[in-house]
């Protein structure tokens, strides 16, 4: 067995028996990541210098693995996550340079608080716009459980690295389901937590209303741990929430009697596969064995996610992505007349297509004449949308069903066709629409292509711990999770 | 299908965006902005006549700090990454004819 192979809790006990030290586990991670990524392609950089320093130091300064939550553990953070004098690129063209970020993310610092070490930076769709990782401007990152597939997006390189054993766990950023389908595409744990639980400072923004942090681990334990280490208020965002952390292992009992859960079924409706509504009734009914009361409701506005989405984050974006000048980091182009030209040509040849479709649809709905018939609406009906969540809320304590209507999709596809790559979110994007809390976990397998299948559980504002509780009762009564990929499983 | 951004449309969005584009791009990025507007008028479709927009997930009113000068990046660290400096300052192409 790998040292990959275990949980925060094993490792943090190998720590303080002296079994193990923290510089053999950080090597193990590289060790790892040299046998794998020539095909998984996870990492855009890595900080194996800084890392191995920083083990060393620790095995010298031996602090107790029982102090710090995350003592000596190693992990991957999405390329859209500030790191202090280490290459920061948002896999865009545009910042192709930027190797001296000049701060940490406060994600970052409650992190390094916390002893665990940055292995490196990971793959992802330019600017997290994207289903499949395929919008990197630097390499395609492909699924561990076969390298035909996509891992999914924007978070695809935190997944697969996850996935792939090379990191046990990894940040990545949600903004419309970039954290959840990429776990569920690479048959991981991925949480998005409530807008507002994790601060957003050092984000590169996408989409302010809509971002944020969450972690990707094996284990809904490992999850429920990193997230309450890097939650909480913070001065740099104004956005963050002054609500108290909970302990949120603290959860994770195995008893969910009487927890009320409800299925809204136009999450199993139409465009959803025949095998994962069947993988997910079975869940549902694993829940029901461990004593869950459910029900099926109905969130009616549904079905008006996508396009309420994709006008209110694009107008967002083009917005965010103004900051991108050439003049004071990243990119600038060479020869232009004057500064508006300059302005044109850097942002032109520094951005991907998916990022540029997105600007121009997001300038066109906010422009003059359109704001009240498409920005203004997809307001409007974001509220509803909302509502629908209330409501249901008022009565249950978490609402089931698949984070992704199929499986991942094979490498090039869909590329070519925004629309069809913007309805694998259809499930996940309601969710960063009214800023609940929600969960992907592994719960089976597609029968035809072998692909994993996510459970997606969502919670109420700021309560995570119910989310983590449900979470953790299914996964101790399956064996999903202890499944291995074809590339980097760490049993083989 | 009724193309509602034309490529005319699309150059002046594509300028406002300070975005150069050339005349094939034009063509195709007219229509997959069409199919994604024409998609999108699905949400005319919802009456929400009485329904207030909203910006923002949690009800948060003004966020308040102290006003009190901190020490944050120096002069050089600002301008450690910028593509082109000079005397301490970023440079830029010339902005008056």
């Amino acid at each position: 067995m790998s040292l990959l192979d275990l949980t925060i809790k094993e490792l943090q006990e190998k720590l303080s028996s002296k079994e193990i030290t923290v510089t053999e586990l950080t090597q193990a991670c590289f060790d790892r990541i040299e046998e794998t990524d020539d095909q998984v392609n996870a990492f855009l950089t890595l900080n194996k210098e800084a890392a191995l320093e920083e083990a060393k130091q620790l095995d010298e300064e031996g602090i107790d693995a029982d102090q710090f939550l995350l003592f000596g553990m190693p992990i991957g953070i999405k390329d859209n996550i500030m790191t202090k004098d280490l290459k920061t690129t948002c896999a865009s063209e545009f910042l192709s340079n930027f190797e001296d970020p000049l701060y940490d993310a406060t994600v970052i610092t409650k992190l390094k608080n916390a002893n665990a070490i940055n292995i490196g930076k990971l793959n992802m769709d330019e600017f997290a716009m994207g289903s499949s990782t395929e919008n990197s401007a630097y390499q395609k990152t492909t699924n561990p459980w076969n390298k035909d597939y996509v891992p999914g997006g924007s978070s695809g390189g935190s997944a697969a690295a996850v996935a792939a054993g090379q990191v046990p766990f990894a940040l990545g950023s949600d903004t419309g389901g970039s954290v959840r389908q990429p776990a569920s595409y690479c048959g991981v744990v991925g949480m998005k937590p409530t807008y507002g639980r994790v601060s957003r400072f050092g984000l590169v923004a996408f989409a302010s209303s809509l971002d944020q942090v969450g972690p990707l681990t094996r284990t809904v334990e490992d999850n429920a741990r990193i997230l309450e280490v890097i939650s909480g208020v913070d001065e740099m965002d104004p956005t963050s929430a002054n609500i108290d952390v909970p302990n949120y292992r603290e959860a994770l009992t195995g008893d969910i009697k009487g927890l009320k859960v409800a299925v809204p079924k136009e999450y199993l409706q139409e465009g959803v596969d025949e095998e994962v509504a069947n993988k997910i009734n079975q869940a549902i009914d694993t829940l029901k064995e461990l004593g869950a009361e459910v029900d099926e409701v109905s969130l009616p506005h549904s079905k008006y996610a996508i396009a309420t989405y994709y006008m209110l984050a694009s107008s967002e974006a083009s917005a965010n992505l103004a900051r991108f000048d050439g003049i004071r980091y990243g990119k600038r182009a060479e020869n232009a007349d004057n500064l508006i030209d300059m302005f044109k040509q850097s942002r032109s040849e520094g951005f991907g297509d998916e990022v540029k479709r997105r600007i121009m649809l997001g300038t066109f709905a906010l422009s003059s004449g359109y704001y009240d018939a498409y920005y203004k609406k997809a307001q409007q009906v974001r509220r509803l949308i909302t509502e629908d969540f209330e409501k249901v809320f008022e009565n249950y304590d978490v609402i089931v069903g698949p984070t992704s209507p199929t499986t991942a999709f094979k490498i090039g596809e869909q590329i070519d066709d925004p629309l069809t790559m913007y309805a694998n979110d259809i499930l996940t994007i309601p969710v960063n629409l009214a800023g609940v809390p929600a969960i992907s976990i592994p719960c089976g397998f597609h029968p035809e292509n072998d692909m994993p299948i996510g459970l997606q559980i969502i919670g109420k504002h700021f309560d995570e711990s119910n989310v983590y509780r449900v979470a953790h009762a299914y996964e101790q009564q399956t064996e999903h999770h202890k499944q291995k990929p074809a590339i980097g499983g760490v049993n083989e | 299908m009724s193309k509602k951004i034309s490529t005319e449309d699309v150059k002046h969005v594509a300028h406002l965006a300070r975005l150069a584009i050339t005349d094939e791009e034009a063509e195709k990025y007219s229509e997959q902005l069409s199919s994604i507007i024409n998609f999108s008028e699905q949400l005319s479709e919802v009456d929400t006549s009485n329904v207030k927009p909203m910006t923002h997930v949690l009800d948060m009113k003004n966020v308040f700090r102290e006003d009190e000068p901190k020490d944050w990046i120096t002069k050089e660290e600002a301008l450690k990454n910028a593509p082109d400096q000079a005397d301490g300052q970023f440079r830029v192409p010339s902005i008056l004819e």
